[in-house]
Formats: structure tokens, sequence, C-alpha cells
């Protein structure tokens, strides 16, 4: 599924947008959660599940091609959680 | 930012009514979870993708009391972070380093802060600290 299979979703769904509209919208959606995320701040979405932003500290790691010892740099990391409904709806 | 922020901005931008901007944001999601439910794999350019992994059963232990249980066979989601918004969420977070180094006063010498480095301290020497 891509964001092409969503709008087509919502134009067959909700009636009264225009492919065109339909795809605005979905598009205002990402964006609006893309941006939240960036400024650090989470997304929940209750029933589908949270988008979260965690502070990592930069800790030892290693090229697993060379071997060889890297410092890994402090970053920051969108993670995912799903909920506990969208688990149960997975595994009925 | 709640499911229910994201269907006001999707009125006040948008203009849609508020129970049309409700309906828009569940058919979204719902959508997702439908094509997760049937073991699609989700793939937003610019966001991230979602794909569904089986785990065959194993046998698990209650790490409190140490019982052994058997843990039955099931499917759970993963996101993958797409190049995009990785990037962004990171950047995020060296501009408020930058922020909080202005804050303090420090210097306006082009501040070196490497990528992610929000530990970037409120010294005055902070600012030309070459930053390793």
């Amino acid at each position: 599924m891509t964001k092409a299979d969503i709008v087509e979703n919502v134009y067959e769904k909700v009636g009264g947008f225009s492919k065109k509209e339909a795809a605005e919208i979905v598009e205002t959606v990402f964006d609006t959660i893309k941006e939240t995320l960036e400024r650090g701040e989470k997304i929940k979405i209750s029933g589908f599940g949270n988008f979260v932003v965690r502070d990592k500290n930069a800790r030892a790691g290693r090229n697993p091609q060379t071997g060889q010892e890297i410092t890994i740099s402090a970053r920051r990391v969108l993670t995912f959680k799903p909920s506990q409904v969208l688990k149960n709806v997975l595994n009925d | 930012m709640t499911k229910s922020d994201l269907i006001d901005v999707l009125c006040e931008t948008q203009k849609v009514p508020k129970g049309r901007a409700e309906l828009l944001v569940h058919v979204i999601f719902d959508s997702m979870e439908a094509s997760l439910k049937r073991g699609e794999r989700i793939e937003i350019r610019g966001f991230g993708s979602f794909e569904i992994r089986n785990y065959r059963p194993y046998e698990g232990r209650n790490p409190r009391t140490g019982v052994t249980v058997s843990v039955r066979p099931k499917r759970l989601p993963f996101f993958k972070v797409g190049k995009e918004l990785k990037e962004r969420v990171n950047a995020g977070a060296g501009a408020a380093a930058v922020k909080s180094a202005e804050r303090a006063g420090a210097k306006r010498a082009p501040v070196a802060v490497s990528e992610g480095d929000s530990s970037a301290e409120a010294t005055p020497t902070g600012a030309s600290r070459a930053t390793a």
C-alpha cells in the first residue's frame, strides 16, 4: 500500500471530495505528523499506535564489515509503538 | 499531539467541518490497519514504511517469576522511518542544541555542533570549542 492507495480509499469512502482534494488532505495529515515529530513532540493515534522521538547518547560501535571501532554520535530517533488494539486486530 | 489534535488541524487548514475531518482521519488509519491485517507492506514516501513480522511460537519466561510459558505465534507491525523524516527528526535535535547555546549568550561564531549533539554546554567557550 502506498500513499496513492490511501488517497483512493479516502476518495471512495468519504464522499464529496475530488481526487485532488483527497490527495491534499492525506498530504496535510502526513505533513502535520512530520512537523510535529520534527519538533520532538510525540504523536498518539489511539487504536493504531504512538510515534515517539527519543534522544540517544553517543555510544561505542563497530563497523560490521571491517570490525573497526567507531563512536556512534548522539542522535535523535523516531520509534513506533503499536497499540494493543492494533496488535489484537492483527492476531485474531 | 493526538488523533483529535490532528483532526483539529485538518479542520482549520483544509476548511473541513469537524465531523468530516474526523471521518477523514479515521478512514486514513483504518485503511492502513486493514492493509496490515492483509499482511501487506505500507510505504509512505518521506515518512516511512510499515511491515508485518511473523513470530513463530517459542518458550518464554515470565521475567518476574521465572515461570516458563509458551508464547503462541504472533504477527507484529514494524515501522521503519524514512530517510527524509529520519534526517528531519535528527536535525530538530541539532536546532534545539544551537538555540540553547545562543540563549546562554555564546558568541556568534559559526557553531560547529555535530548533528544530534544536544549536550552543547552553556559555557562561554562552548561555541568556539571544536566538536570531535
